[in-house]
């Protein structure tokens, strides 16, 4: 199929921002499922609120659109009506960190079997360029005009020690990485992580001077390094990109499954 | 000069191979945000006087595909054209 046949065509062009990273995500993530050669109708995409949720609407597979970092939690019900699908959970880093993150680091730590695509562009670009968990400190925004002072999350880290059995991060400039990153994600039985390193020139940009899209491109480019790479024992300020954790853990929906069956074997008895 | 709604195509053949290429852009998915100019490695993208991406130096395309997969707005396609078929 066409690339263009996963896009809903009435919406588009899409509500995103000259340049925005968002957009490139949703360009990757509709190869890996068409490499894949997943139906549209085996996909059911979950969202909350924000910039990176608004995927939802363009993509044509099943779409829910809700509650701003209750993503996850609706995920696992509709998860655990029909195990059988595939469920992508795109998210903002806002919406999976900050009102989301409790849901997040449970859904990790029950190992349901999704995928959660947080789009990390370090802004809650929606409603005006607040700072996130993400900004990091020292780092501009609308509601810190002199200089954030919180410290940022490593998202990978907290996937990892939260207990998702999937976790990567890579960038929209190695959109060729994600293809593969995604497919493998989504593949995965469990709970995978995958964080995008992805630019908003509109406001994060903006306020810390950080150019255009392509500008910001480049520094992803520069900023980042496979991980182990050598380039990080030089430069410990790189920010390694890769698969960090890929293992096999007991599946929620499986694991609930075997309970139901017990129980019925109990009853019949 | 070319509206700024319109979609462009135009056909490129890589030397080395015998399969064309079709690079057909959407203009008016387009943006303009400039990132398949930038990244091109063979500039065979420009933006016109309305912002948007161009087609001129179809020629030059080495079919690498960086600016069918990292434009925001998919507005760029690269579709092969095999050889033996229209």
């Amino acid at each position: 199929m066409a690339v263009r046949d996963y896009i809903r065509e009435r919406f588009m062009p899409h509500i995103w921002c000259p340049g925005c990273g968002h957009g490139i995500v949703m360009n990757t993530l509709i190869r890996a499922v068409e490499n894949l050669g997943l139906r549209k109708n085996d996909i059911i995409m979950v969202s909350g609120i924000g910039c990176s949720a608004r995927i939802t609407g363009y993509l044509d597979f099943h779409t829910l659109h809700t509650l701003h970092g209750r993503a996850l939690a609706f995920a696992t019900g509709v998860k655990l009506g029909r195990p059988d699908l595939h469920i992508i959970v795109p998210m903002g880093d806002g919406d999976a960190t900050a009102i989301g993150g409790n849901h997040f680091i449970h859904a990790a730590r029950r190992n349901i079997d999704m995928t959660a695509i947080i789009m990390n562009n370090r802004i809650y670009g929606m409603t005006g360029g607040q700072y996130s968990p993400l900004s990091g400190y020292g780092r501009m925004a609308t509601t810190a005009p002199y200089g954030n002072i919180d410290q940022a999350f490593d998202i990978v880290e907290l996937a990892w020690s939260a207990g998702a059995t999937f976790v990567a991060r890579t960038t929209t400039y190695h959109a060729h990485d994600m293809v593969t990153i995604l497919e493998k994600a989504i593949v995965h039985k469990g709970f995978s992580v995958v964080e995008v390193l992805s630019q908003c020139p509109t406001y994060y940009g903006r306020k810390n001077k950080l150019g255009d899209a392509v500008e910001m491109m480049k520094s992803y480019q520069k900023g980042t390094t496979p991980i182990g790479s050598n380039a990080k024992k030089q430069n410990p300020d790189l920010v390694e990109r890769g698969i960090f954790v890929q293992e096999e853990k007991p599946e929620y929906c499986t694991e609930y499954e075997k309970i139901i069956q017990k129980v019925k074997g109990e009853k019949q008895r | 000069m070319t509206i700024s709604g319109e979609s462009l195509k135009a056909t490129s053949q890589k030397k080395s191979s015998k399969n064309k290429i079709f690079i057909e852009i959407r203009r008016d998915w387009c943006k303009g945000c400039g990132i398949c100019v930038a990244f091109c490695p063979k500039k065979v993208l420009e933006l016109d006087e309305h912002e948007k991406s161009s087609i001129s130096n179809p020629e030059a395309c080495t079919q690498c595909g960086f600016c069918e997969l990292h434009c925001p707005d998919m507005a760029i396609e690269l579709i092969l054209i095999q050889e033996g078929t229209k």
